[in-house]
């Protein structure tokens, strides 16, 4: 399999007579950067083993430590739900800056996946009426409260339907994931995302080295290039651990629940059960995974 | 092998044909490729440094390149306006003027396909469109059907023009049991390139600026607007520095048909400002913001009324018969109509669409200088292939570029 994914590379490039590709993209020498490889879900297991390597060494080499890039599965009969407290929520941001750290997100420019949004109590869920770039110092401010916004993980994903190369789609335990290596930047989920949770990389994606944290998902926290769009993965390289998202450890009033929907005994089962949720834009029929609901 | 050798002659012939021209020509064409490598320039600049060199972000993270792309997928749909009493009626005085359309629609599809490269943050993943090598995403994607149906529409065009003139060319008449299934198939593909592009907005749930069901129809309302707006100002060019005979009566009916489009352009558009501002719901921001301006956010307003003036003009121009048979007044509506629509397609349509975004957030665009010279590069590009095209077509339709071994005398077609 692998021969023959070779051979149609070479032919291609023979075809093409990419010279001014091949310059730009390494044509001869094939890294992960490899353009004319099949879709990841087209892979054999040991070409996805090859092309994890692949990165590793890129990835190493890069940032001049050990870095390993994983492709742990779903768990079969998982799945994902998460659930957060706006009567807990005081808008302190530490899920952002969290978020940031854990997955890798460009320091400059830097990239976001979680937006708080700061709402008038007295106008309810008001998105028209938020602010999401209010001092962090002061809060929780009189008469407000607050409402992060990240990936809310659709059932029935607009960002999905929408890609015109198949790079994102959903995976069995409910992740909504992205192929970086395949999004082609058109932009087209960002158009379709009602809930602005997918960002692009305007830029080259900076990244210290001494903040880079080594242990990498394919479909999540490794290094992105530029001109693709990523967004939040619910950490991904953790929670197919099971560990919780960095959002939910860091969260310093306990506002953020993770967990199995189908697990009897998990902390989401519990809520769903015993809380009034609420999700965000329900008349879009987006059906998602992320839900909202007021504690006390 | 006759064939083969008159259609070598036919090539040559052409690269002969464009590369003569008086001052005039080789003026406008250096221009032409002046801002070409102009745009090359930026453009290499902006694969270089990401698309931070544009004014686009996350908020509004499509703005003038698809705007434009928008605009000139109406300019090549328009073709079918001038194809339809052309062929399908036997209407001579157009016959002509429809291989100027479809000459126009490959470049239009030909710019588009440029605005969609200059504006993926990935293009060497572009190849991840191709069958066989990639995945289309079908049939979810709107964006995937569009690439099949502007490619189609692209192969079908330039197959009915090389076809039609090379015949010409050769002195003989085209085959017309292939040839007007062609033509015919041409008309519903028009529409459906503007259709599907339509969808790709309308589509989308996430920005009721967009998620209305007239947005397909305005879409063919309007390009049947702009698209002869660029071909009656080439038959007046055309009819006043070369042999070629155009009609008065072509050019009025044509300018009529327009009026009529517009009329129906400015009811839609009325249709949904009413929809907007009479139900008055929150989704009321995005036409307010386009209209009016939102608190300090006011970049847009002075641009849209602009459209909405010169959209209003130019439909009474070409409405009262005084002033469409004038040729002055033609021409100034022509030019106001392209200027409405370009406005109202392009950056009328996406930014506002876009502003504010999904959770709120107002982001005011306007394009970097980046964007600016890129797209005046794209455009150059277009204007070129047109200027080459027609430098060709137009002795080809006069007689006066045939083959050394074709008949004398008038060719029927």
């Amino acid at each position: 399999m692998t021969d023959t994914t070779v051979s149609r590379r070479d032919l291609l490039c023979t075809i093409a007579g990419c010279a001014a590709a091949a310059s730009v993209a390494g044509c001869t020498e094939p890294t992960h950067t490899d353009f004319f490889r099949s879709h990841l879900h087209e892979l054999e297991p040991d070409e996805v083993k090859a092309l994890l390597a692949d990165l590793e060494q890129e990835y190493s080499a890069k940032y001049g430590k050990e870095v390993t890039v994983g492709m742990t599965e779903a768990r079969p009969g998982v799945s994902f739900a998460y659930a957060l407290d706006l009567s807990r929520c005081i808008g302190c941001r530490r899920c952002v800056h969290a978020c940031v750290k854990e997955n890798n997100l460009s320091r400059e420019p830097e990239v976001q996946w979680i937006r708080v949004l700061e709402m008038d109590k007295e106008k309810g869920v008001d998105l028209h009426h938020a602010n999401a770039y209010y001092d962090a110092e002061t809060v929780p401010r009189p008469g407000h409260f607050y409402m992060p916004v990240a990936c809310q993980h659709c059932r029935n994903a607009p960002c999905v339907k929408s890609c015109p190369v198949g790079a994102t789609w959903q995976e069995p335990d409910g992740i909504v994931a992205i192929d970086y290596d395949w999004c082609i930047g058109c932009r087209c989920c960002m158009a379709s995302c009602p809930y602005g949770a997918r960002h692009f990389n305007w830029a080259e994606p900076e990244l210290p080295a001494e903040e880079l944290n080594p242990k990498t998902h394919y479909l999540g926290n490794r290094p992105r290039p530029k001109g693709v769009v990523e967004k939040c993965t619910w950490c991904i390289h953790r929670t197919r651990e099971g560990l919780y998202p960095a959002c939910v450890e860091v969260c310093p009033v306990g506002a953020r629940k993770f967990g199995d929907l189908n697990d009897p005994a998990s902390e989401i089962r519990y809520v769903l059960e015993n809380k009034r949720v609420f999700v965000l834009k329900s008349e879009l029929n987006t059906r998602p995974r992320f839900y909202y609901f007021y504690g006390v | 092998m006759n064939v083969l050798r008159m259609f070598v002659r036919f090539v040559t012939g052409s690269i002969r044909i464009v590369t003569r021209g008086n001052a005039l020509y080789w003026t406008w064409i250096t221009a032409l490729l002046a801002m070409i490598a102009a745009g090359v320039v930026a453009c290499l600049h902006q694969f270089d440094e990401g698309l931070q060199t544009t004014s686009m972000r996350d908020q509004v993270s499509w703005a003038f390149y698809i705007g434009n792309f928008t605009f000139l997928v109406g300019v090549a749909a328009a073709a079918v306006l001038l194809v339809i009493p052309a062929y399908v009626y036997q209407w001579k005085p157009i016959k002509e003027v429809a291989i100027l359309g479809e000459l126009l629609a490959i470049s239009a599809i030909s710019m588009c396909g440029l605005f969609v490269f200059v504006d993926v943050g990935s293009p060497l993943n572009l190849m991840h469109l191709v069958p066989g090598i990639g995945r289309l995403n079908l049939p979810n994607s709107l964006l995937a059907w569009d690439v099949i149906v502007l490619n189609g529409y692209l192969v079908l065009n330039f197959t009915i023009v090389t076809y039609l003139l090379f015949s010409l060319y050769r002195g003989t008449s085209p085959n017309h049991r292939i040839f007007t299934p062609l033509v015919l198939f041409s008309i519903p593909a028009a529409i459906g390139i503007h259709t599907v592009t339509a969808f790709l907005y309308n589509g989308l749930a996430a920005r009721p600026f967009w998620n209305s069901a007239i947005l397909a129809p305005r879409f063919i309302a309007s390009a049947l607007c702009s698209g002869p707006a660029v071909l009656l100002v080439l038959m007046m060019l055309l009819r006043r520095f070369t042999r070629f005979e155009i009609t008065d009566t072509a050019i009025w009916k044509i300018a009529e048909l327009m009026a009529y489009a517009m009329g129906f352009n400015l009811f839609l558009l009325g249709a949904e400002v009413f929809k907007e501002f009479y139900s008055n719901t929150e989704h009321v921001v995005h036409a307010r913001y386009m209209f009016l301006g939102l608190g300090e956010h006011k970049a847009l307003p002075p641009y849209l009324w602009t459209a909405v003036a010169c959209s209003v003009i130019a439909f009474l121009l070409f409405l009262v018969p005084k002033t469409r048979k004038n040729p002055v007044t033609l021409v100034i509506g022509c030019v106001l109509i392209y200027a409405g629509v370009y406005i109202e397609k392009g950056m009328g349509l996406v930014i506002p669409g876009m502003t504010p975004d999904t959770l709120g957030e107002i982001y005011e665009y306007v394009p970097s200088t980046t964007e600016v010279v890129v797209s005046l590069g794209v455009f150059s590009v277009g204007f070129l292939l047109f200027t080459l095209m027609v430098k060709v077509a137009t002795p080809i339709m006069l007689g006066e570029f045939r083959d050394i071994a074709a008949p004398k005398g008038e060719v029927a077609h």
